[in-house]
């Protein structure tokens, strides 16, 4: 049986993670590789990279920390941050990242969506929606959640889905570091909306959160940053929790 | 040993020299026919769309090398799909090594297309350890080749398909053992020790 994912996402600058983290056991924290290893040790699904950073003359930092990773690393990853182009893409591929997400650059370029899965297959394009309700209207907002566009959430979905998306990051800014709990409800409608795998972000707080997001929101993957980061949850328990709850897990 | 892994338009080589990397094990990326030849084990892997790789594949002059391989050789993903006879996926001929036809999964409200995510191996026998039976491993494709002859495990999603398959010398995996964690690598090794 396909199993549900559990995704923790590093916030990369200049080559080393950024917010907090309290790990012990690690000899370099701020080591995206170690943390990495790390997480893929404790049962992570999946990594997601996300260059904070990333500007033109950092990209190579970038690709040459993808192939660190990819060298040490078992399990698929995602990286993201400042894709422009297929000329962006081509060198983390090479490099040995599984997926990349775009954001920014597709909702000012939505034919980027098609070319980048022309070039190198739906499974390979990750679109990452930042979204937060206004006026009854969920609405993307881009540069890392600063700047609101005219483009509505389910719409935009759709969109790229029929571009050529593989998958949909969707992270609610309204919940995003209140650990009060996924958006429930907008996961909901996207799972309704589109055969493709969803990814839940913002708002995990703890076990139940997750639980709710797989068995009422219906996402086929939930991603969290600072609770695991913290160590406020721990990846085998928080599997455990799931499993007993009868999400399929691995473990 | 003497390990080529074929180089062409294709994703994931690299992810899969790393995996390889990790066990210790040295190898050659080649598209040069006659390396491929001399290898002891060959692993075709791949991650793409099927017409433009089979075009690559034909002009390279790699398509006749890799059906006439005697030594054990891998396809991953892709790869297995390109050894099957033929791909839905822009109605692709393809190498014809397994007589068999890709298929495109149907989404449904319960199952989304890419089939993403680890799943289990079902029904295993032959060359994947019997004892990997309900291991997980790591899956990311749209179509599938379904339960045959050649079928040595299954997974299942929205129906049964084809997990991994042997044909003489030729073993294929729909999953990727590159990132699959510790059960992948011990497909991985597996494959390495295996003789045809």
């Amino acid at each position: 049986m396909l199993t549900r994912r559990i995704i923790p996402c590093l916030d990369i600058k200049d080559g080393r993670t950024v917010k907090g983290i309290n790990f012990v056991q690690l000899r370099d924290a701020g080591d995206p590789v170690e943390l990495a290893a790390a997480y893929a040790n404790q049962g992570a699904d999946e990594l997601v990279f996300l260059d904070i950073s990333a500007t033109a003359e950092k990209r190579k930092t970038l690709n040459n920390l993808v192939k660190k990773i990819a060298a040490r690393i078992n399990i698929p990853f995602t990286v993201g941050g400042g894709i422009r182009s297929i000329n962006d893409v081509a060198p983390l591929l090479e490099a040995g990242a599984d997926k990349v997400s775009v954001n920014t650059s597709v909702v000012e370029k939505p034919e980027l969506i098609n070319e980048l899965a022309k070039e190198f297959g739906s499974q390979f394009v990750v679109l990452a929606i930042d979204a937060r309700k206004m006026d009854n209207q969920w609405i993307v907002h881009t540069h890392g959640g600063q700047i609101p566009t005219e483009k509505k959430l389910f719409s935009w979905a759709k969109e790229a889905h029929n571009r050529g998306a593989g998958e949909i990051l969707f992270t609610s800014m309204d919940h995003d570091g209140t650990k009060n709990g996924f958006a429930i409800d907008p996961l909901q409608k996207l799972n309704q909306l589109l055969p493709i795998p969803v990814i839940a972000s913002g708002g995990a707080g703890h076990p139940v959160h997750f639980a709710e997001a797989f068995l009422s929101g219906r996402a086929d993957a939930a991603l969290a940053a600072s609770v695991f980061h913290f160590g406020e949850i721990k990846i085998p328990e928080l599997k455990l929790f799931l499993k007993s709850n009868q999400i399929p897990v691995r473990l | 040993m003497n390990i080529s892994i074929v180089k062409y338009n294709a994703g994931n080589t690299q992810s899969v020299a790393f995996a390889l990397d990790r066990l210790g094990i040295r190898y050659l990326i080649t598209d040069v026919p006659e390396e491929i030849q001399r290898a002891d084990k060959v692993i075709f892997p791949g991650v793409g769309e099927a017409s433009s790789t089979m075009k690559y594949l034909r002009d390279k002059k790699l398509d006749n090398v890799i059906v006439n391989l005697k030594q054990p050789v891998l396809g991953i993903c892709l790869g297995m799909q390109l050894l099957c006879r033929h791909s839905d996926e822009n109605n692709t001929t393809c190498l014809g090594v397994f007589d068999e036809s890709v298929q495109k999964f149907t989404p449904t409200s319960q199952y989304k297309v890419p089939h993403t995510g680890w799943n289990s191996l079902t029904s295993v026998n032959g060359w994947v350890d019997p004892f990997l039976q309900n291991q997980l491993v790591y899956f990311v494709h749209s179509y599938y080749v379904p339960v045959n002859r050649f079928t040595t495990a299954t997974t299942e999603y929205t129906v049964p398909f084809s997990a991994a398959m042997k044909k003489n010398n030729f073993y294929a995996v729909q999953f990727h053992p590159e990132k699959s964690a510790g059960t992948g690598e011990k497909i991985l090794k597996i494959f390495l020790s295996s003789s045809v």
